[in-house]
């Protein structure tokens, strides 16, 4: 017993704290914080009182009629007028929050006593119930709502309490799937398993680590069904389906409408009271959905710095040509001199590449080594133009082939892609455009850039694949990138980076998702065709052995600075930062540096395509 | 591909008996007595047992069933007890009617949302948020209170529309768009704003993959890499939603056919329901889950069109 007590303070502790008091707290003041949400708040705080008081502040009976001050206007006992049948309009208004909001209570109740224990159930025990349930949802869902309400009020009585219950039950499956999507996903994490193995039972599982996580999904899920259910409500009171006599706002908006030539503003105080209302919740549900992203968003934000990609360049300011740059004379193929990059804008701008010279000429093959985060990959973006969207070059100077690329434009920049200079990404499979095919993908820009005729890109396509190693190329043109192996899709990333017939290659770390044997097929290949083309490349890596391998020269780069440059014997054998003395020495210490790679005499006959 | 479909429509065929029966096993339940309420007070209880005994109404809800049944799959949907109308010609003069204003609403949304949608995700910044509050106010505002406020700017004071009926589209084309365009714009708000977040949602996640830095590294042009890869990519959770959509749509046609007038399934709904007339609501009911399963139909094999890995074998 007091092992058990035990196990289970191990294994919810930490989680309990992360999940449910943390984020409490951020996300209330981040609710706080947004004004919509709290003004949407404050009117159904006030719409409620006005419901829960009415008999204290109506002015009369809502039903007390008397014809001969129909259509009045407003007077010291009738602040609001009175309607058509001379009934006070500011009584049948707080009268009417009463049906109104209690019906919507009603539907909202009905829908989440039927969906979110069953979508527990469902979601944390799979299976058999799952099948079933989801079978339910799918009848229920697929039913004709608004001819199920109308049937149903012919069959069980005029009442709005009725149509309410019923509408209830059809909604339900979406909290049904709301919870069960939520709790699946929860099931999977260590933090449950921890839970399960150290004994727990499935129900007390369910009460403290899964209820909390669906709790503020189904918040915001019910504060969007009851806006829907006052929605349509009031709908079908308007048409005159509803509760005979009841004062509701439905029923004062269809009188009103009835009157609009006689009194138009009659149409207002319910029209008002409706749509603030259900504005209300709606605000309310996105300001708390917002909240608990942007407690999420911060902590992914903080994990990577740039957020989002765009094909549209931000405003990027002039880059200042730096004084920095180092006495080397100019390499012939890429020149790098006082490279800056940083991201944000100019208030909260933050540096992340500091200052940085490379140079890589033809034919030679340069390393550029770091660990994560250290500014490669934003190094090897800005000699392409392809920074993520926020990211810019604040000053320096890069030159392909001599020209100045950083005051081109962004068309002028974008001929020199893919035609002088290229590039090869690091995850093989994320880099495919999942809807295209080989052959049609690596086609595209042959015809949209280099004008060829379809006929002449698919022969040349097929001649890329086959000058990759790629065997069988016409049927492997025909696949799309869900079938094919992680190793052939970086031969076909490397395939469309040679189809301009570029003079320099950017691989930003082309081979750390591929397992070994490929990744040594692939560093061969790179270096076939340096040899065969006079390829200048530029290699992202964070492996030495790869360097080692294949590079001729080597920069280390620590924090966005370049701290080290040299022939890759030189920075090998006997490097001067003590930054490079650790790498180094973390490779060198524990195995000896292998052998350079010999491509097999004969290569054995293997079909990657798992096609 | 083929056998899919099958499979897809057999089920469907399953769902419309499981419903038909449901509804009709519902509506048989708490009976009012029809044939007293077709034949009127005075009516000798001789003469409405008669009446009931006529329309089937004496036997077991299974035999009446069985009966509907029988005669629904050879295309008989019998006739209205209280107009006589034969049900099948009815749905078929008012379809037409209902399916203009859904139809038009798809069209207007898909169009509306995309646009929407892709601006608002590409340029962010004030666009981006536009269109989030523009969504956010759609959503909120009740469909039918929208609708009001159309009918009283456009109709009622500005006199650029009919307020209220229905012009066949044979009959006078311009007249037809005149008698729609309201209706059309009234579902639409909500429609729109609810799709082209999640345009804008998917269109946002699919510019951060990996693959759209790659084709810009190609040298494609960046309208070229937005319509031809990014929306296409994005489009399969767009087209869900606007499924479901149509779906919600057959429920809001009903508010708006009955506000403008227009003759359709949803003012025929709300007319007959309220008397309980089994085998009117029965027809309806059929000819809207017959949409549903047909809408979930098309658009599963939609969203396979420009995704390989969903694309249905």
């Amino acid at each position: 017993m007091s092992e058990t007590l035990q196990n289970e303070s191990l294994a919810t502790d930490p989680d309990t704290n992360r999940l449910e008091r943390a984020p409490r707290r951020s996300t209330w003041s981040a609710y706080l914080h947004s004004p919509l949400g709290v003004a949407g708040g404050a009117v159904l705080v006030l719409v409620v009182l006005a419901a829960l008081l009415a008999p204290v502040l109506a002015p009369q009976d809502p039903s007390t009629a008397d014809l001969a001050l129909a259509f009045h206007g407003p007077t010291t006992g009738h602040p609001l007028g009175l309607d058509s049948a001379g009934r006070d309009v500011l009584s049948r208004l707080l009268y009417g929050a009463r049906t109104t909001l209690g019906g919507a209570g009603l539907a909202v109740a009905v829908a989440l006593v039927l969906g979110v224990p069953t979508g527990l159930v469902a979601g944390y025990r799979g299976r058999r119930f799952d099948g079933v349930a989801s079978w339910l949802v799918n009848l229920v869902m697929s039913l004709p709502a608004m001819i199920v309400l109308l049937a149903s009020r012919a069959i069980l009585g005029p009442t709005v309490w009725v149509l309410m219950l019923v509408m209830g039950v059809l909604v339900a499956p979406s909290f049904y799937r709301l919870t069960r999507g939520v709790v699946a996903d929860v099931r999977g994490e260590l933090y449950v398993d921890a839970a399960r193995v150290s004994g727990l039972s499935d129900a007390r599982i369910i009460g403290r680590h899964v209820l909390v996580v669906v709790r503020a999904p189904i918040i915001i899920q019910a504060a969007l069904v009851g806006g829907i259910a006052i929605g349509l409500q009031a709908g079908l009171e308007f048409l005159g389906i509803g509760s005979g006599d009841t004062p509701t706002w439905g029923a004062m908006l269809n009188e009103a409408f009835q009157n609009i030539q006689r009194s138009p503003g009659l149409i207002v105080w319910p029209g008002l009271a409706l749509g603030l209302t259900s504005a209300s919740l709606v605000l309310v549900a996105s300001a708390l959905r917002d909240a608990l992203e942007g407690a999420g968003g911060a902590r992914r934000a903080r994990r990577r710095p740039a957020p989002r990609t765009s094909t549209t360049p931000v405003p990027v300011p002039a880059p200042v040509p730096s004084s920095a740059g180092s006495d080397v004379p100019r390499g012939g193929l890429l020149s790098v001199r006082g490279l800056a990059v940083a991201y944000g804008t100019d208030d909260d701008a933050r540096e992340v590449v500091h200052d940085v010279d490379l140079d890589v000429g033809p034919g030679e093959i340069v390393g550029l080594v770091g660990e994560s985060g250290s500014g490669k990959s934003q190094t090897a973006f800005s000699v392409l133009g392809i920074l993520p969207r926020g990211g810019h070059v604040v000053r320096g100077s890069v030159t392909v082939e001599g020209q100045e690329v950083l005051e081109l434009d962004e068309r002028a920049r974008r001929t020199l892609r893919g035609r002088v200079v290229a590039y090869v990404p690091q995850e093989p499979m994320s880099n495919l455009d999942p809807t295209f095919t080989i052959g049609s993908q690596l086609a595209e820009p042959l015809r949209c850039t280099l004008g060829l005729s379809r006929r002449a890109a698919h022969a040349r396509v097929v001649e890329l694949l086959r000058q990759v190693e790629i065997k069988d190329p016409e049927r492997v043109a025909r696949l799309y990138p869900h079938e094919i192996s992680g190793g052939m899709a970086q031969r076909v990333l490397i395939a469309g980076a040679m189809s301009g017939d570029p003079r320099l290659l950017v691989a930003d770390e082309p081979t750390t998702a591929l397992d070994v044997t490929v990744q040594a097929e692939v560093l061969a290949l790179l270096r076939r065709l340096r040899d065969e083309r006079g390829l200048g490349v530029l290699l992202v890596t964070h492996n030495l052995g790869v360097v080692a391998d294949l590079c001729d020269r080597v920069a280390v780069m620590q924090d966005g600075r370049i701290v080290e440059n040299g022939t890759t014997a030189q920075v090998l054998r006997r490097p001067e930062h003590p930054y490079t003395r650790r790498l180094v020495g973390a490779v060198l210490d524990d195995a000896p540096c292998r052998e350079p790679w010999e491509p097999p005499s004969s290569a054995p006959d293997r079909t990657e395509a798992t096609a | 591909m083929t056998t899919f479909v099958l499979r897809r429509l057999a089920a469907g065929i399953f769902l419309l008996l499981v419903i038909s029966f449901l509804t009709f096993a519902l509506l048989s339940v708490p009976h009012t007595d029809v044939g007293r309420a077709l034949l009127g007070q005075n009516a000798s209880q001789a003469a409405v047992d008669a009446r009931n005994a006529s329309l089937g109404l004496d036997r077991p809800m299974l035999a009446q069933y069985a009966d509907w049944l029988s005669h629904a799959v050879r295309g008989d949907l019998g006739r209205s007890w209280f107009t006589g109308e034969d049900v099948w010609s009815a749905l078929a003069t008012r379809l037409p009617v209902t399916l203009s204003i859904v139809v038009g609403v798809t069209l207007v949304t898909a169009v509306l949302s995309l646009l929407l949608g892709v601006w608002a995700a590409v340029r962010g910044g004030v666009v981006d948020r536009l269109v989030q509050v523009l969504s956010v106010i759609g959503y909120a505002l009740p469909g039918f209170l929208v609708t009001l406020v159309l009918v009283l700017v456009f109709a009622v004071q500005l006199r650029w529309f009919p307020a209220i009926g229905y012009i066949p589209f044979t009959q006078s084309p311009s007249g037809w768009l005149s008698t729609v365009t309201l209706p059309i714009a009234a579902l639409s708000v909500g429609a729109v704003a609810g799709v082209a977040q999640q345009v804008r949602g998917s269109v946002a996640d699919v510019l951060e993959r990996d693959f759209v830095r790659t084709l810009r590294a190609r040298g494609l042009p960046p309208g070229r890499i937005l319509f031809r890869h990014v929306v296409r990519n994005a489009s399969a959770p767009a087209l869900t939603v606007l499924g479901l959509q149509f779906v919600g749509l057959l429920g809001g046609a009903v508010l708006v056919e009955q506000i403008f007038g227009l003759p359709g399934i949803g003012s025929m709904t709300v007319q007959y329901t309220t008397r309980g007339d089994i085998p009117v609501i029965m027809g309806l009911v059929m000819v809207s889950v017959v949409g549903v399963v047909v809408v979930n139909l098309v658009v599963d094999v939609l969203v396979g069109v420009p995704n390989p890995k969903a694309r249905v074998a």
